[in-house]
């Protein structure tokens, strides 16, 4: 079973994109499980949600303590929130931020807020990381990844969103 | 039907949608909002032909889902924790008035101090309105048990509410895999209301919500338990049909590896699927445990239980409520009814997460007491 | 026996209860005095006055409120 667990603020769509990882997942023939652990209900608040995915049902119904994988949505959680806390070992951490970020763990980041600029026109990054993650660790199937980001968000902005997430795919 | 991902509050509006009722008063809380947005989505895109009544508070939710029921048709509703506290009042009312309602209540603590996040205190204490409740595990058993609500609560002998209870956040907000049913499986097995005995019509007046004096309301309220008692046998063939068309059994109670357990851990709604899954490791480790989940709180099927549980040596109760002063509600009940050593735990309350060693230390204070009744993870003064 | 949820299916059985048994005192009223002004029917919080100002005493308990609303004191309250 693959644990992985979202930090983001509210309103960035951390829990969107746990929804979307695991329903992702799910299209990719496993069984997969998502649900947020919401803080107090505020834009801006730090938030988690996570996402298991196994090729077996998920009977587990807690929180994930030791993630194989964390995203963090937004670079300025970090000095806020430990989001390497119980991290596996040769756990992986992708990060948004255009900065290189110093740590023990292995830590991938990307500038998904460049390519949220450039493509949406607006900073949310949540399918632009799924879709560098897609690629980083080969949990899930990009062609799984875009189609059920063009469900979740039907119309012109699924497809944009489609876009940014292969452009991060490609380059990662 | 293909499984689909969702979360339980869709798999609940998606099986509302399936039984059609024809109204739908509702306000909404979190966490059961979404149920109320899905079904508001289902009424306006005409995918269910239902009056969708937004009314003031979950005080005329209750109210006018008691007065639609009573003027014979299948209706639901659905609410949360200070929304239930709200319709209290009408749900002895509706209990009593023999109303065949289906409710949701997405489990969640309540104030004070404000917390949003999940126990089960909130339909605990609603537990003597007359209303049967039924737990659930998960999203697949959320969508079951809405289908099979409207069954047990119609059924000629029982004509009782039935409160579906979904842990709050822990199942109404996660998406995992759900088996859906086509409208005409649906159709065979849960056909439309015809009230029998209460309802309002033109043709046939009469009075309902009667004044009762002391001659005939202990009749009135004594008549409530034998339609209780009625609807365990009531639960089990509905369970049992569902199983037999669909695949999927269910019960009063579900038991896992209770035969040869000297310890069986009982409690109710999603933590059952934790605890099998500790079971599963403390059974590798050579101990004998076993897991019964009480599907059905009221009725309490304690006679079943007693079956269940008669070769273990202790039970170890796990509750997310309490009552003060004595320890968890299912607890209490256990103690009253089952005839075993018993030990209360007290866990989950206001979201505090149910991890698996909380249950382990569950087993070792059974296997060791040290008091009767242990609040678990409970932090020391700082 | 009681009925499921104490439903009564037959319309208008509150009338076998003939309250006027109650009544300890009852109103007569004075047709001659009487100056029509419908104070008595509108009052009469258990609808016992007709539009003939005639009593129901099958049903009237005695309270007495029409003696208090005739303005022309046409009403007098006699013990049973």
């Amino acid at each position: 079973m693959i644990e992985i667990r979202f930090h983001g603020r509210g309103g960035q769509g951390a829990v969107t994109a746990a929804e979307i990882l695991a329903k992702a997942a799910f299209k990719d023939g496993k069984y997969s499980q998502a649900f947020p652990f919401f803080g107090v209900e505020r834009r801006g608040a730090p938030v988690m949600a996570f996402t298991r995915i196994n090729t077996e049902p998920i009977n587990l119904r807690y929180q994930v303590y030791n993630p194989d994988h964390v995203i963090v949505l937004d670079d300025g959680l970090l000095s806020v929130v430990d989001v390497y806390s119980g991290l596996k070992e040769n756990g992986e951490v992708i990060i948004n931020t255009h900065e290189k970020v110093e740590s023990e763990y292995d830590v991938f980041d990307v500038d998904a807020t460049g390519i949220a600029l450039e493509i949406l026109g607006v900073n949310i990054v949540n399918t632009i990381i799924l879709g560098y993650f897609a690629k980083k660790t080969g949990e899930v199937s990009i062609g799984s990844l875009i189609e059920v980001i063009k469900e979740t968000f039907p119309g012109p902005i699924g497809e944009k969103n489609a876009i940014a997430a292969q452009k991060a795919y490609d380059m990662a | 039907m293909a499984k689909e991902i969702m979360t339980t509050n869709r798999a609940v509006a998606e099986a509302v949608k399936l039984a059609k009722p024809q109204v739908v008063p509702v306000y909404p809380i979190t966490p059961q909002t979404t149920i109320s947005e899905y079904l508001a989505q289902f009424v306006a895109d005409g995918d269910l032909d239902a009056e969708y009544i937004r009314v003031e508070s979950e005080h005329s939710a209750i109210s006018a889902t008691l007065g639609a029921s009573e003027a014979g048709v299948r209706v639901f509703t659905a609410t949360s924790s200070q929304g239930l506290m709200l319709m209290h009042e009408i749900l002895f009312a509706a209990a009593g008035m023999r109303a065949p309602i289906v409710m949701a209540d997405a489990n969640r603590a309540i104030s004070a101090p404000l917390n949003i996040w999940n126990d089960q205190q909130d339909s605990i204490a609603q537990r003597d309105a007359g209303w049967i409740q039924l737990y659930v595990e998960n999203a697949q058993e959320g969508f079951d048990t809405i289908l099979q609500a409207y069954r047990i609560a119609e059924h000629e002998e029982v004509m009782l509410p039935v409160m579906v209870c979904l842990d709050g956040f822990i199942l109404t907000h996660t998406v995992e895999p759900v088996d859906l049913l086509e409208q005409a499986e649906v159709d065979s097995f849960l056909e439309p209301y015809v009230p029998k005995f209460a309802y309002l019509d033109p043709e046939r007046p009469m009075s309902l919500g009667n004044f009762a004096d002391p001659t005939y309301y202990t009749e009135a309220r004594h008549n409530m338990q034998v339609a209780m008692d009625k609807s365990m046998e009531v639960i089990k063939e509905v369970g049992a049909e569902f199983g037999e068309r669909f695949g999927r059994e269910y019960g009063l109670t579900e038991s896992y590896l209770c035969d040869d357990a000297e310890i069986i851990l009982v409690c109710m709604g999603s933590m059952a699927s934790t605890v099998r899954y500790v079971v599963d490791q403390l059974r590798e480790k050579g101990e004998k445990v076993g897991l019964l989940k009480i599907r059905s709180y009221r009725p309490f099927p304690f006679e079943e239980i007693d079956e269940i549980v008669k070769n273990a040596d202790k039970l170890a109760v796990l509750d997310k409520n309490f009552s003060f002063g004595i320890g968890g509600a299912l607890f209490a009940d256990l103690k009253a009814k089952c005839h075993k050593e018993t030990y209360g735990f007290i866990l989950g309350l206001g979201g505090r997460d149910v991890i698996p060693e909380y249950i382990e230390e569950a087993v070792e204070l059974t296997k060791n007491p040290v008091k009767e009744v242990t609040w678990l993870g409970l932090k020391e003064d700082e | 026996m009681v009925s499921i949820g104490c439903a009564i299916s037959e319309p208008g059985s509150t009338r076998k209860n003939k309250t006027g048994s109650w009544r300890t005192f009852k109103p007569i009223l004075d047709k001659d005095a009487c100056v029509d002004c419908n104070n008595c029917l509108m009052f009469c919080p258990e609808g016992c006055v007709n539009k003939d100002h005639d009593i129901d005493y099958d049903y009237c308990k005695g309270c007495g409120i029409c003696k208090e609303e005739c303005p022309v004191q046409a009403i007098k309250m006699e013990i049973e």
